[in-house]
């Protein structure tokens, strides 16, 4: 039910990040989705990719801190309300999310988070029978 | 104190028996004496004589150990302005061996021997190897630089003369030194701990184990300036005990100071070896535990005895007794240099106090970099440190990481710093070795 994601720590310059885009350019990784959430000293750049268990050992082996994260996604119709309804679900059951971002795949929305504790999360979208990505589906 | 040759009773802990375990008293009567010795053989040094006559200081003046303080410093400066022989106290045609070492600035310094000179060095040598506990039926490999460098012939000596099968494989190659560490049935090693650091490295990739392959079982380590936790590291790396060794060409080389096997603190042998830390902007005498820099007077040598040398190296005392049974001087490891101190808001800094705190943190890599600055008429000093594992990707870990690491800093260095946490590979190094701070204070340094 959840999937892995790629989460490295950057310079708020930005010099990892330009690394890191061509090392997983240059490997032929291709990336679905990303997103930057930045402090005033560091960064963490997540990354949803076709290849996540390949993409990070190249870039350990560049010595790059870097995590595969478990993180869920969700499946959602591109419409209106239908994210706040999800994130509802979670918080009424006590689970809390510790970051979020959103992007469309072949027209419907996306939905990934890092839901904690991720067993009640789980629970939650067995209950609700929320629709959600597997590895395979970016394939 | 004279030489015994080679001991034939290897239960008995010490090297020199009688000088090791002289009582408090015993060794500063001998100090005195060889101070006073030490002052009127100087008289035929004319750099030394040029001084005292100066300000008319005569051997008679010596009454006691704290008299010592009539005698002015020597410094590095000395050495330099005296190149090559000007300080010798003997005539030339009595040395036979001298090192060099070379400066960045100006003359090189050289340090003359006589044979009696050469024959004690190594029987300090020899004396703190016994200590920790070899044997003349270990093999010794002193993968150290020979030549001008004392580290090479200076263990050479130590360890032949305590009677031990000595392998000269210099630094490097590490190939061919794990081979010899495994055909010779090495024991023990002499090496930069950072050498250690990169044999290991080479043993993985050769799938060679030192626990399993080898004999391995003592280390000398010195010559580079190292915290607690990476000796740690090097004996849980190999399982081998690594003692410190602290040596200096201007005393002779390695054998001043070492470990026993307390591993607390080193014993400086003070039937040669007169020790003093001073604060090293009033040059004034600092009570036993406070940091100072470390003096030392030579009491033993011929060729070139000397007095009061000012080392530049910051350290302090730890005691004048041992559960060894040696009353000789404990001195902390070296806290780094004199001119590495910082003054930050009146406290004294070292980096190496930074360091240990950075150690303790498996989160953290090796590289970290202090910047000082000032803002507004107030210094203020960023350490920032490489992430070895990226181990959470929640801020608020990483957060909660670097309020620990600046409360675990407070406690040591008294001052809060800004701490940031940098992805690894991101802080400069120069020359292979990290660059440790950057002064960027505009108003006072
Ligand atoms: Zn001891």
């Amino acid at each position: 039910m959840t999937i892995k994601q790629l989460s490295i720590f950057i310079e708020n310059k930005g010099g990892t990040l330009i690394r890191v885009l061509d090392l997983l350019s240059k490997a032929g990784i291709q990336i679905i989705a990303s997103t930057v959430a930045d402090t005033q000293d560091y960064g963490i750049y997540r990354v949803l990719c076709n290849e996540p268990a390949k993409a990070y050992l190249i870039l350990k082996e560049e010595g790059i801190n870097v995590q595969l994260a478990d993180v869920i996604a969700l499946s959602i119709d591109d419409e209106p309300g239908r994210a706040a309804q999800a994130v509802q679900a979670f918080s009424e059951s006590g689970v809390s999310i510790s970051y979020m971002y959103s992007f469309l795949w072949k027209g419907r929305g996306v939905l990934v988070f890092r839901a904690n504790p991720s067993e009640k999360a789980k629970e939650v979208i067995m209950l609700k029978k929320l629709g959600f990505m597997t590895e395979e589906n970016f394939k | 104190m004279e030489n015994q040759g080679i001991k034939k009773d290897y239960n008995c802990e010490y090297f020199n028996p009688e000088v090791e375990t002289l009582s408090r008293e015993e060794i500063e009567a001998l100090q005195l004496e060889r101070l006073k010795e030490t002052v009127a053989h100087c008289m035929n040094s004319p750099f030394y004589k040029k001084r005292f006559e100066e300000i008319g200081l005569t051997v008679d003046d010596i009454k006691s150990l704290d008299d010592i303080r009539k005698i002015p410093f020597t410094t590095k400066q000395d050495l330099r302005d005296t190149y090559p022989f000007g300080i010798a106290s003997v005539p030339l045609e009595k040395c036979t061996r001298l090192h060099s070492s070379s400066g960045t600035t100006g003359n090189p310094t050289v340090i003359l021997h006589t044979d009696k000179d050469i024959d004690e060095w190594a029987n300090q040598v020899a004396r703190n190897l016994w200590m920790v506990g070899l044997r003349p039926t270990d093999v010794f490999q002193n993968s150290s630089g020979y030549g001008m460098f004392t580290g090479g012939l200076g263990f050479q000596n130590g360890a032949e003369k305590m009677g031990m099968l000595t392998v000269p494989a210099a630094a490097g190659n590490s190939l061919r030194q794990i081979k010899f560490i495994k055909d010779f049935g090495t024991t023990a090693i002499h090496a930069v701990p950072s050498y250690l650091t990169r044999l290991k490295e080479v043993m993985d990739q050769e799938g060679v184990d030192p626990r399993r392959d080898t004999k391995l079982r003592v280390f000398a380590i010195g010559a580079e300036p190292h915290s607690e936790e990476q000796r740690k590291r090097i004996e849980d790396m190999f399982g081998v005990k690594a003692y410190n060794s602290f040596g200096m060409s201007e005393m002779c080389g390695p054998g001043v100071g070492f470990e026993c096997k307390e591993q607390n603190g080193l014993h400086f042998w003070e039937d040669y070896y007169i020790v003093e830390i001073v604060d090293p902007e009033t040059l004034e005498p600092v009570p036993d535990g406070e940091i100072g820099e470390l003096v030392l007077t030579s009491i033993r040598r011929e060729a070139m005895p000397l007095l009061r040398y000012r080392t530049r190296d910051l350290t302090r005392v730890l005691g004048r007794s041992c559960p060894c049974g040696r009353n000789h001087v404990r001195i902390d490891r070296m806290k780094g240099r004199s001119d590495d101190m910082m003054v930050l808001k009146g406290v004294n800094i070292f980096p190496i106090q930074i360091e240990k705190i950075l150690m303790q943190f498996p989160e953290l890599a090796n590289n970290y970099l202090i910047t000082l600055t000032t803002d507004s008429d107030n210094d203020n000093m960023t350490v920032e440190v490489e992430l070895e594992e990226l181990f959470t990707d929640d801020y608020t870990r990483l957060q909660q990481l670097t309020k620990t690491i600046q409360r675990a800093l407070k406690d040591e260095i008294l001052l809060t710093p800004y701490v940031k946490l940098v992805p690894k590979g991101t802080l400069p190094v120069s020359d292979g070795k990290a660059v440790r701070v950057v002064d960027k204070r505009t108003v006072y340094k």
